[in-house]
């Protein structure tokens, strides 16, 4: 790791200033951008710590509408919190990576990041989430664009996460054998005007909605509804751990798991 | 009523108190005055020549003390592999120097071509960063593919080896007309081709060295995480820097595992003991993960195909085997025996088959070495055999237990000397069946089938029947067999004035719990308490002298050298004794703790015995010398032959390909027991890395040569909820008949006996489940491929 100077803003107009410095960096939980440092992958000038400022902290919500997440909560915290309010994505919040991952990994940090085989980037577009900023609204269709890749400009933090709380909802995950992110993770939401479908881990092109299930499942939310649909697997990750025709075939079967769980 | 001390008794670890509060002694824990740390600059290509290494911005540096290259050690010796193999047509196998630092060209991703020695770790690697920025290596295509590199004579590893090939070894060569012969006319044979997957060893401690030279006396200091210091002494003293003997001493503290990858010298000993020389101070290497992985020696990497011919009954006739074994970029130190004598000598497994031909091929690739890993070669062959066994029932119906009872080698047979040059001494192969049938309630197994199908899980069993030859080695006989070194260990017993007594042993405790189980056999020899004897290890200035624990050894071997001078201190206690009480030494019996004069009240305790030695004021000074100290050299008469029958059952989703081992039973004969915790603790350990190597462990290298398993996000290691709550049993027991302890060794057995119940439980419940075009998968079965077979 290469020396850096640390700031840690307690205000969010006060972070902004700190990563408009040439060679800043924000910094959440670290549980990517520290082992990227370690590893001599990153070498940032200034880290801009994130996690002393009070209104991206903690979970809040009304039951049946909606539950607003703090960005730079914890996952731990968020599995605790938000089971009231959200209890699917309590749960997923609860199963990624460890302990010690979930008491400093943040739900900001995940989705700025928007590693392909996260489990957060699912729950936010399944659920149709707002991600809030310092400067904008930005809705969950609208913010993932890729592989690392999201809709946010240079220095603008994420704020806060609006969840729409729907009817039923549930993710499920296989796991890599090997780091435990999601080989394949979805996340199925269905709310009064329709079910919505978000695939993790899969695709060459990051998390994305499969609409030819959300239809069937909106017409017949039943696991047997996608039973004979196939995901398209021109568009799979192949690798090590599994062909693109394996992860389609996830995409299936973990989608009918998740509508029986729901 | 089991014992609370002594032989047999299930004393606690004594050493895991400081491991488990976080006081052991590592050497990355050592902080001596004044030291520098170095740093390895290593190859990102898996191919190269070195055009040039600019090490002048790099030494310009801050705080930047000295830059090695592979020049200035291109005049020492290089490390040598410890046996020489012959190929089929007599030659010798090919054995290109390895040298300190890669020199002319660079052979493997993680080949260290330079070093950097600064005042600060950052400062090294910034500086190291530097120079390989300086650095041209012209990239050359990687060889990776075994197969592939034995064809092509236009592409090479070493310039000099044309085919890149270190050998090619029969075994035994001049069977292999008769094997052919009932191949030629069996009534029924069975192929199987498979892959033995290469592993990653990833101790829990990464290698670390520390080099000290002290000018005053020319002496050096290697403290280093060797499994064997003595050898580590030898090779660097006698081989590559060309120190004597005696001017080195070689340290390995607490180690934090090795399974073999820590029997080697690497350059990086080498490398700090030189550094250290030229700087006047000590110098620090430890690895991070990264380099762990990418230059640790690797294990396993067999591609075989083995055909098996029998009877239609099942009746073995004879086995044949080609196998190609990847010895990666160098020859590691056990590198050649690994493959050839701790694998195709053991390819008769327990059965009495009159015919086996065992081809070897080893191939130089772009790769990290490849070496010994828990087990060493009985993995290979007893998940070869275990495997062909298993598609011969299915291709023959034949029931996998009945097969294995009408071949055995019965009790009645010992010794019995198998087709591949062993002669096992002892054995019951029918007792630890019927034992793991048992114990694994087979009769109730289509009961647990059906309620993991309304789970929706395809449910299998999986057998294994195994035998490993361990206690290594008679050194005579691996002498014939190519081995440079012998294989006895040796052991001092010091028992001081006040009666407590520190044992001084070659073998190196890395886990295994030697400072436990020793004193355990001490104290019953001896009549004292456990806590009274303490052991010493790993410091070349301080036990006598010792080969190190690998193989299963250290009991089977180390500890009868132990037991051996306790011999010799009883012996001289009785003719003390006999002085003392004014009798006949032939008089004097010795038992719990007192040496008594026969059909006598009189006698004289151990404690009594031992201050006399050391005051001898009522001592017989001319014809004893005084003091109470005994040392004693072992050498095996023969290997040692545990033995036993596993039992694996997995679900199967087949949905996802996903496989859970959901019970995993062990019957074990690994003869007399000194502690049976330690024993389960060895065969959880042992069967936990073999789940892992059946399920999860994938070394992957690309075309190019770069390794995609780098690191534990893409490397699975077993973790506890990978793996089943075992069942241990080690009650069937014949005592190894040739040494006195009777004791076999029990560290490498679950890790040769479990990968093959794994994989065989796997293709049962594929098979049950009615998804039978599937006869074989590769490790690691993982869901992927378990997917892809089902679907493929």
């Amino acid at each position: 790791m290469h020396n850096f100077e640390f700031v840690k803003p307690a205000s969010v107009a006060e972070a902004v200033k700190a990563l408009s410095a040439g060679g800043a960096q924000a910094l959440s939980g670290g549980q990517t951008l520290m082992p990227t440092m370690k590893q001599r992958l990153a070498a940032p000038d200034v880290l801009v710590s994130l996690t002393g400022i009070a209104e991206m902290q903690g979970v809040s919500g009304r039951a049946g509408a909606s539950v607003t997440i703090g960005a730079a909560t914890t996952h731990a915290t968020v599995a605790r919190e938000a089971a009231a309010f959200y209890p699917a994505l309590a749960a997923l919040a609860g199963g990624i990576g460890d302990p010690a991952v979930r008491n400093r990994g943040t739900i900001g940090g995940s989705l700025a990041n928007n590693d392909p085989a996260a489990c957060y980037p699912s729950a936010v577009l399944a659920s149709g989430a707002t991600i809030v900023t310092n400067a904008r609204e930005i809705a969950a269709d609208d913010y993932f664009q890729g592989l690392f890749s999201t809709a946010l400009d240079e220095g603008e933090i994420i704020t806060k996460v609006v969840f729409p709380i729907p009817q039923k909802a549930a993710y499920v995950k296989f796991n890599q054998p090997a780091s435990r992110f999601a080989l394949t993770g979805v996340f199925v939401a269905k709310f009064a005007d329709g079910v919505r479908v978000a695939v993790t881990g899969a695709s060459n092109d990051g998390v994305f909605r499969w609409t030819e299930a959300e239809a069937a499942l909106s017409a017949d939310f039943r696991p047997e509804a996608v039973a004979g649909l196939t995901a398209d697997a021109g568009a799979m990750i192949g690798d090590l751990h599994g062909t693109p025709e394996y992860r389609a075939a996830l995409v299936r079967v973990l989608t009918g798991r998740a509508v029986a769980a729901a | 009523m089991p014992k609370d001390s002594g032989i047999g008794a299930a004393s606690k670890r004594r050493e895991d108190v400081r491991f488990l509060t976080g006081r052991g002694v590592y050497t990355d824990d050592l902080k001596i005055q004044a030291q520098a740390h170095a740093v390895m600059v290593r190859s990102a290509v898996a191919h190269g020549r070195i055009v040039s290494v600019d090490t002048s911005a790099a030494a310009a540096m801050p705080g930047v003390l000295a830059v090695f290259t592979g020049e200035d050690f291109k005049d020492v010796g290089g490390n040598p592999a410890g046996w020489l193999i012959k190929s089929r047509n007599g030659e010798p196998m090919r054995e290109p120097k390895r040298p300190v630092l890669a020199h002319g060209k660079v052979r493997h991703v993680g080949d260290a071509y330079a070093a950097v020695v600064a005042e600060t770790y950052q400062q090294a690697r910034d500086a190291a960063q530097q120079l390989a920025d300086d650095t041209v290596i012209e990239e050359l295509p990687a060889i990776i593919d075994m197969k592939a590199a034995a064809a092509d004579a236009s592409n090479r590893v070493h310039d000099e080896i044309p085919d890149n090939i270190c050998f090619d070894w029969g075994w035994i060569e001049d069977n292999r007309a008769a094997v052919d012969a009932v191949f030629a006319k069996a009534p029924h044979v069975t192929t199987l081709e498979l892959v033995n997957n290469r592993l990653v060893p990833n101790a829990m401690e990464p290698r670390a060295s520390i080099g000290e030279y002290f000018p005053g006396t020319g002496d050096y200091k290697l403290t280093t995480t060797s499994q064997n210091p003595h050898l580590t002494r030898l090779l660097v003293a006698a081989f590559v820097m060309g120190i004597p003997e005696n001017k080195l001493t070689v340290v390995a503290p607490d180690v934090g595992g090795g399974f073999g990858s820590k029997i080697y010298h690497y350059g990086e000993e080498a490398l700090v003991l030189a550094a250290a020389k030229k700087l006047g101070r000590a110098v620090r290497w430890t690895a991070e993960r990264s380099e762990s992985f990418l230059s640790d020696a690797h294990g396993r990497d067999h591609v075989t195909k083995i055909e098996l011919a029998c009877e239609k009954d099942g009746t073995f006739l004879a086995f044949r085997t080609e196998t190609y074994a990847n010895v990666g970029a160098y020859l590691s130190n056990f590198s050649t025996a690994t493959p050839t004598f701790l694998h195709g000598t053991l390819m008769a497994g327990p059965y009495k088959v009159p015919h086996v031909y065992v081809n070897v091929k080893t191939i130089f690739t772009n790769t990290a070495p490849v070496d010994a890993y828990r087990g060493a070669g009985r993995p290979e062959a007893t998940f070869s055999l275990e495997r062909v066994i298993d598609k011969m029932c299915r291709e023959l119906s034949l029931d996998p237990f009945e097969v294995r009872r009408k071949n055995f080698i019965t009790t009645d047979m010992f010794p019995y000397t198998t087709p591949v040059g062993l002669a096992y001494d002892t054995g019951d192969y029918h007792a630890t069946l019927d034992k793991v049938i048992q114990i694994a309630d087979v009769s109730g197994f289509e009961m647990r089938r059906q309620a993991s199908a309304s789970k929706g899980k395809l449910r299998g069993m999986g057998l294994s029947t195994w035998i490993e030859a361990c206690g290594i080695a008679p050194s005579h006989l691996v002498g014939v067999l190519g081995s440079r070194v012998g294989l006895y260990d040796a052991a001092t017993v010091r028992v001081n004035a006040t009666g407590n007594i520190s044992v001084m042993v070659g073998a190196h405790s890395h886990g295994q719990g030697h400072e436990t189980v020793f004193p355990q056999i001490v104290a019953e020899r001896l009549g004292v308490p456990e806590s009274a004897v303490e052991i010493v290890h790993g410091d070349t200035s301080k036990i006598p002298f010792g080969m190190g624990s690998y193989g299963s050894r250290s009991l089977a071997v180390c500890g009868v050298a132990m037991n051996k001078a306790i011999d010799k201190i009883v012996a001289k206690g009785r003719k003390i004794a006999a002085h003392m009480l004014e009798a006949s030494e032939d008089d004097i019996t010795f038992a719990d703790g007192k040496f008594s004069v026969a059909g006598t009240d009189k006698a004289k305790t151990f404690g009594e015995i031992a201050f006399s030695a050391y005051v001898p004021h009522n001592y017989p000074l001319e014809t004893l010398e005084p003091g109470l100290e005994e040392t004693a050299f072992y050498d095996p008469a023969n290997f040692t032959y545990p033995a036993g029958a596993y039992i694996c059952e997995v679900e199967v989703d087949a949905d996802t390909g996903k496989v859970d081992v959901v019970a995993f039973h062990c019957a074990d004969d690994f003869g007399n027991i000194m502690n049976p915790m330690i024993v389960e603790g060895q065969v959880h350990g042992g069967v936990g890395q073999g789940i892992g190597q059946a399920l999860l462990e994938n070394t992957s290298y690309d075309e190019n040569g770069q390794l995609l398993t780098g690191s534990f996000m893409d490397y699975a290691m077993p973790r506890a909820d990978d793996v089943p709550f075992y069942n241990v049993d080690y009650s069937c027991q014949t005592p190894c008949t040739h040494n006195p302890l009777g004791v076999k060794g029990c560290g490498e057995a679950g890790a040769i006996g479990s990968p093959p119940a794994v994989v065989n439980a796997v293709i049962d419940a594929l098979h049950r489940g009615g998804i039978t075009h599937v006869d074989h998968i590769n490790m690691p079965v993982s869901p992927g491929r378990v997917w892809q077979a089902i679907n493929g």
